[in-house]
């Protein structure tokens, strides 16, 4: 269980597992995530199923390397085996025939933003997508996207590929073109899904957005992942990730989401542990 | 027959100002030689109030003799006959509301030292180099799932392996052992001795499948169709906020939280261990039980400068355990009684900065027997903070009673039962601990498990 059965490098920091795990594998919907451990030590992390193999025996991860947990993530080996995967978890996207479907996927967010975008365009529906990224070397999965996308729009903030510019300025022009949209789902950094928000609110465009608060547990036993909906607090990892755009406080997302910034650094700067850590593999 | 020795045998205890800079447990537990003084000052009445004070019943008095008679392997079979946990129970029963709250010696001094003497002989069996494995019957074939690896679910899964079984425990977290491994500090249960526990169940047989949350990973309904019948004994996890303003700021945990980064992350070991923890200079808790009181320890051991118990109701009312107030307080914690949080206040980052309360008073007994709480009108002050854990109660989590069709749930969440036989509404599936009777105690979780053994028992054998 949990074996790591292929390894791939998407682009200079984020990484693709293959794992193991057929429990899961049967159960996960598109939306959902899974809380894994790679070691001992290790922070528990949560991380979006991205894919399902159609045999129903693994499940693909994409992540990012961004602090010490997810970079030892990064360290292990096809063969290797993540010592604990539970899920899945949260509630999964709601997947019916909405109409004309805008897709959005900002950064890592275009990782789990991809399962909705299949599902959305199994069931019938119209399905734009909008991805983008800094750079073109950091812009991962355009050809899965495209498969089920009706229309892509890509962008870089260097204009190194696509149209120069955010993923959030392909939406506005699309609605400045009149284009009849039933629903926007966008995934990405706090401060991308806030400027979505604001632009599909006075148009009245349903928005669903992913939440990315930190978790321990995810399972609803600790609140870490508290955010507020409607003036309500609701537990991300139970009663989302995924939320109405409009009725979300993204400010205190972000402010949350930089709780542990001075511990982070300390975190990775611990050399001592590292080199053992990365020696003992 | 020699005049009663009216004040306990001392344990020794590591000092106050040292302990706040560890996690190292508090009291060292007893040598043979105090055990055995300690175990003769025992009446051995002939009615044994103790027994009946003991949700278990262990044999009190019976395990006690055989201290105090220096057969201490002995002691420690009569208190498995009865509890799996010995090691645990000594160190965290409320005994002060229990077996010494009712033993003779209490009416006209100190109670016999039961807790200590319980925890003396699961110490001395730890040191004996083998563990005595009783040997399990032969399989019968039948298998049962358990929900939950704390105290209800080890208790159950001994049980019912003893009994022939073939018992498999689905836990959600990584780690089994409930808040025994996740809540409870280290300084008050060390973690290898829960390890030690559970090992003893695996060698009875018992099969523990981590990282498995039921009703996300499998339901009920699923497992139903693997298993002859199931215990759930998920506890009661769900944190409960007060939904004041101000209560997301940063730096304001639930005390699950709080508890479980120390605990089952070792957020204390960071950085050495990755998860990190907010370690302020003063900390409030929001509340008094044995939780708060864990919580505001764990907080001076990170090295709060002032850790504070914010209760709404007086010291009388307190309901936790007599030693954790007492240690609480040898540490320096600071009690404001009568005490309400009413709002938070932040900086321009988010990050809470000050606590606004209000003075409380006593009015008439409440539901619970305890004198309910009034605002005094116009009492409102400040009390400057940088961390918060709000320890105010939990509840069952919905997650198993939300995807399981036909099982009868009350307004509080808790879980159904028929208190005889642990049977929930549903057929085949049985519950006990914190999930049915609300967040209660670890003896009782195993009180209400070995019911539900029993009647499991008898289901699987009629069929
Ligand atoms: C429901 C959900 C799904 C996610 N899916 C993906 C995914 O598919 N791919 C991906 O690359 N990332 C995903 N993330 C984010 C990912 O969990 C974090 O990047 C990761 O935990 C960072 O850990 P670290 O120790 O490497 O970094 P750190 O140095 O600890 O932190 C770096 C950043 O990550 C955030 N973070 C830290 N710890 C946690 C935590 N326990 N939970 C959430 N965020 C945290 C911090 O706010 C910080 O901004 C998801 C998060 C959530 C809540
Ligand atoms: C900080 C703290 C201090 C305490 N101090 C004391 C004390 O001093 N003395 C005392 O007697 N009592 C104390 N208690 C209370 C005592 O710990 C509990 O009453 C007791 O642990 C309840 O046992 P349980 O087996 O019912 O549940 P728990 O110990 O809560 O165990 C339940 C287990 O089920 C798991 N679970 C939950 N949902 C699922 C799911 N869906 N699928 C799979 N697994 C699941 C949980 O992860 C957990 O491991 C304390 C509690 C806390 C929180
Ligand atoms: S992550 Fe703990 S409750 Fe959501």
């Amino acid at each position: 269980m949990n074996r790591i059965l292929k390894k791939q490098v998407l682009a200079p920091g984020i990484k693709l597992f293959n794992v193991e795990n057929k429990d899961i594998a049967e159960k996960v919907l598109p939306g959902q995530f899974v809380v894994i451990r790679a070691y001992e030590q290790g922070e528990r992390i949560p991380l979006t199923v991205a894919d399902v193999d159609k045999n129903k025996k693994f499940i693909t991860l994409i992540f990012q390397e961004v602090g010490q947990s997810t970079f030892y993530f990064g360290s292990l080996k096809e063969g290797d085996e993540i010592s604990d995967v539970a899920g899945p978890l949260g509630k999964p996207s709601e997947i019916e025939c909405f109409g004309t479907c805008v897709c959005i996927g900002g950064g890592i967010g275009i990782a789990p933003v991809y399962p909705v975008i299949k599902a959305l365009k199994n069931k019938g529906n119209k399905v734009i997508s909008i991805i983008g990224a800094r750079t073109e070397e950091l812009l991962i999965l355009e050809k899965e996207v495209k498969q089920f996308s009706d229309e892509l729009y890509i962008t870089t903030d260097d204009a190194s590929y696509g149209k120069e510019g955010r993923v959030s300025n392909e939406l506005s022009r699309l609605i400045k073109e009149g284009m009849k949209i039933d629903r926007v789902i966008a995934i990405g950094p706090g401060i991308m899904m806030k400027t979505i928000a604001e632009i599909t609110e006075p148009c009245k465009i349903k928005t669903i957005v992913s939440l990315n608060p930190i978790m321990v547990d995810g399972t609803g036993m600790c609140g870490a992942c508290r955010v507020e909906v409607g003036g309500e607090t609701k537990f991300a990892c139970v009663d989302g990730p995924e939320f109405d755009a409009h009725l979300v406080n993204f400010d205190l997302l972000m402010k949350r989401q930089r709780m542990y910034t001075i511990e982070e650094k300390e975190s990775l700067g611990s050399l001592e542990k590292n080199k053992k850590l990365f020696k003992s593999k | 027959m020699a005049k009663p020795i009216l004040k306990k045998v001392p344990i020794s205890e590591q000092c106050p100002e040292e302990r706040i800079k560890n996690f190292n447990e508090v009291p060292y537990g007893y040598v043979p030689g105090e055990a055995m003084k300690e175990a003769k000052r025992c009446l051995q009445c002939k009615n044994a109030p103790c027994i009946t004070g003991c949700p278990v019943e262990i044999d009190i008095p019976g395990f006690i003799k055989a201290i105090g008679d220096g057969n201490f392997n002995d002691s420690i079979k009569i208190l498995k006959e009865k509890t799996v946990l010995p090691a645990v129970c000594g160190r965290v029963c409320p005994q002060e509301e229990q077996c010494e709250k009712v033993c003779t010696l209490a009416k006209i001094g100190e109670p016999v030292a039961i807790g200590r003497l319980e925890r003396f002989s699961s110490e001395w069996e730890a040191q004996q180099k083998t563990t005595d494995i009783p040997k399990t019957p032969k399989s019968t074939g039948k298998r049962v799932a358990v929900v939950g690896s704390g105290p209800a679910g080890l208790t159950i899964a001994g049980d019912l392996a003893m009994l022939g079984h073939n018992v498999v425990i689905f836990e959600a977290l990584h780690q089994p052992g409930g808040v025994l491994i996740y809540g409870i500090p280290e300084f008050r249960l060390p973690k290898a001795i829960v390890e030690r526990e559970i090992e003893y169940i695996k060698k009875l047989g018992v099969q523990i499948i981590t990282s498995f949350v039921v009703g996300k990973t499998k339901t009920i309904e699923e497992l139903l169709k693997e298993f002859d019948a199931i215990f759930v004994a998920a506890g009661a996890g769900l944190p409960w906020f007060m939904n004041i303003p101000g209560e997301n700021y940063n730096g304001i945990y639930s005390a699950n939280e709080y508890l479980t980064r120390a605990n089952l992350m070792k957020a204390y070991l960071f950085p050495e261990w990755d998860t990190p923890i907010i370690k302020g200079k003063r900390v409030a808790i929001i509340g008094g039980g044995n939780v708060a009181m864990d919580s505001a320890r764990t907080a001076l051991r990170l090295g709060a400068e002032h850790s504070m118990i914010i209760y709404r109701r007086s010291e009388n009312e307190m309901p936790a355990r007599l030693e954790e107030i007492i240690h609480a307080k040898e540490e320096g914690i600071e009690f404001h009684f009568l005490t309400l949080p009413v709002q938070y206040y932040a900086d321009y980052l988010g990050w809470v900065n000050n606590m606004e309360c209000i003075k409380m008073e006593l009015g008439e007994p409440d539901s619970s027997g305890r004198r309910q709480p009034i605002s005094i009108k116009d009492s409102n002050f400040k009390i400057p903070v940088d961390v918060v854990i709000v320890a105010i109660g939990n509840s069952p989590n919905p997650l198993i009673t939300t995807t399981t069709p036909g099982i009868e749930i009350s307004k509080k969440g808790t879980i159904k039962i028929n208190e005889k036989t642990g049977e929930t509404s549903k057929p085949r599936v049985y519950a006990g601990g914190d999930v049915a009777t609300g967040a209660a105690t670890v003896i009782l979780a195993m009180g209400t498990a070995r019911i539900a053994a029993k009647s499991i028992h008898n289901l699987l054998q009629n069929k």
